[in-house]
C-alpha cells in the first residue's frame, strides 16, 4: 500500500565551533538551488511519486504545463518528467505543485524505506527481480 | 534548460508505459566512486533506456557577499543517471545512479531517505573513495551491501581482507560483480533485497 512518506527530518543544527569560533559551514549551506523560491513546498514531492495527467488541458496552461500533462497519459515519476523536459527536478517539482493544486494532475506518493520493513514488499521486489 | 515546445518533448515509447493499475514506486540508490560502474549498472538492468535527472544549483560566492549586487554565484548541473524495473501491475522499482560526492545528494529530495536500501560499488583500485560514501549511509540510516566490481586489471582480494580494508561489519553482505552484464547486476539487487529482508525479519545491529 502506497504510504505518506514520513516528515522530513529538521534540518540539522548548524555546527557550532568551540568556544565562539565562527562554525565550519557545512556544504549544504553554501547552496541554493536554481529556481527554488521555497524548500517546504518541494517536500512532499520525490523522485519516485508517480503522475497521472488528471483530464484534458484546459487551454489557460502554459507550454510547459501543456508538455508536463502530454507526458503523464500513464503514469509517470518526476525523475522521468524531468529527463523527457530536461528540466532540473526543482523546476518540474514548482510545475507539479500548480497542477496539483488545480487538481490537473494525480500524485501517487512513493513507498518509502520504513524502521520496520513491510517483508511482503520486499518479497515482491525479490520476485519482480527474479522475471528479469 | 530553456523549456523545449511541446511538440518536439520526447515521452516514452508507448511500450515503455506503466501499467495505468501502478500505485507506487520504490528506490535503491547505486553509488560510488567517480568511473566505478554505476551508470553501467543502471544500464544493465533497467528496462527502459537509462535517463537522466540533472540539477542545477547556484553555488553562492564565499566571502564576497559585501559586493552588494555582484553575481559571483557559479552554477553547477549535476547529473544523475536512472533505470526503471517493472515489478507487479501495482509497483515499480527505479535505480538511481547516484553522484559520487555525497555533497551532491541533497539536491534531489528525499533521495536517500526514502530509498530501500543501497548498493556501494567498489573498485578495489580505489577503496578509500569509498569510506566516505559507506559513513555518509550509515549517518543517514540507509541498508546498504558492498559490491566489488570487477575490473580485469584491479587486484582481487579476498572477501574477509576486502571487510578488514573496509572496516565493514560482519552482516552487511559483500559480493563481486561485472555490473556489464544484467544477471551479475541482478544479483546485487537481489544481494540487496535478502538483507534488507533478514534486517525486517531479526533487526540486526545497525
Ligand atoms: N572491465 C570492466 N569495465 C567496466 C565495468 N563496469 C564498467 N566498466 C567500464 O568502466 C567505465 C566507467 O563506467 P561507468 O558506468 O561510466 O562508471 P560511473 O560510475 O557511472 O562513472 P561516473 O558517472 O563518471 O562517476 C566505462 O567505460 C565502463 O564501460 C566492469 O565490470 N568491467
Ligand atoms: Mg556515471
Amino acid at each position: 500500500m502506497p504510504q505518506e512518506p514520513p516528515p522530513e527530518p529538521a534540518p540539522a543544527a548548524p555546527a557550532e565551533g568551540a568556544e565562539g569560533e565562527p562554525a565550519v559551514p557545512n556544504p549544504e549551506r553554501l547552496y541554493s538551488l536554481t529556481g527554488t523560491a521555497a524548500g517546504s513546498e518541494r517536500a512532499s514531492i520525490d523522485l519516485v511519486t508517480l503522475i497521472v495527467a488528471a483530464e484534458d488541458p484546459p487551454p489557460t496552461l502554459t507550454p510547459e504545463q501543456v508538455s508536463l500533462l502530454r507526458l503523464c497519459t500513464a503514469p509517470l515519476s518526476v525523475a522521468e518528467i524531468s529527463a523527457y523536459l530536461s528540466l532540473p527536478f526543482s523546476v518540474v517539482t514548482i510545475l507539479l505543485t500548480e497542477l496539483m493544486a488545480a487538481d490537473l494532475v494525480q500524485a501517487r506518493a512513493p513507498i518509502v524505506r520504513q524502521i520496520v520493513p513491510d517483508r511482503s514488499l520486499l518479497e515482491a521486489v525479490m520476485h519482480g527481480l527474479q522475471k528479469l | 534548460m530553456d523549456f523545449k515546445s511541446s511538440d518536439t518533448v520526447p515521452g516514452p515509447r508507448v511500450e515503455d508505459h506503466l501499467p495505468h493499475t501502478t500505485q507506487a514506486a520504490v528506490k535503491i540508490v547505486i553509488v560510488g566512486g567517480f568511473g566505478v560502474g554505476k551508470t553501467t549498472m543502471v544500464g544493465s538492468v533497467s528496462e527502459i533506456k537509462p535517463l537522466t535527472t540533472e540539477e542545477t544549483m547556484t553555488q553562492a560566492g564565499v566571502g564576497v557577499d559585501d559586493n552588494y549586487g555582484s553575481d559571483s554565484k557559479t552554477a553547477t548541473t549535476v547529473a544523475m543517471d536512472f533505470g526503471r524495473i517493472g515489478i507487479t501491475e501495482q509497483l515499480v522499482l527505479y535505480l538511481f545512479g547516484t553522484p559520487g560526492q555525497e555533497r551532491f545528494w541533497f539536491l534531489w529530495n528525499g533521495l536517500f531517505e526514502g530509498a530501500l536500501g543501497a548498493v556501494v560499488l567498489i573498485d578495489t583500485r580505489r577503496l578509500e573513495v569509498s569510506f566516505d560514501v559507506m559513513g555518509r549511509l550509515e549517518e543517514r540510516g540507509v541498508p546498504f551491501v558492498v559490491a566489488v566490481n570487477s575490473f580485469p586489471d584491479a587486484p582481487r582480494y579476498p572477501v574477509p581482507e576486502l571487510r578488514a580494508a573496509l572496516d565493514l561489519a560482519e552482516w552487511v553482505p559483500i559480493i563481486e560483480c561485472d555490473v556489464r552484464r544484467r544477471a551479475s547486476s541482478r544479483d546485487v539487487l537481489m544481494t540487496l533485497m535478502h538483507f534488507l529482508h533478514t534486517l525486517a525479519t531479526r533487526r540486526a545491529p545497525v
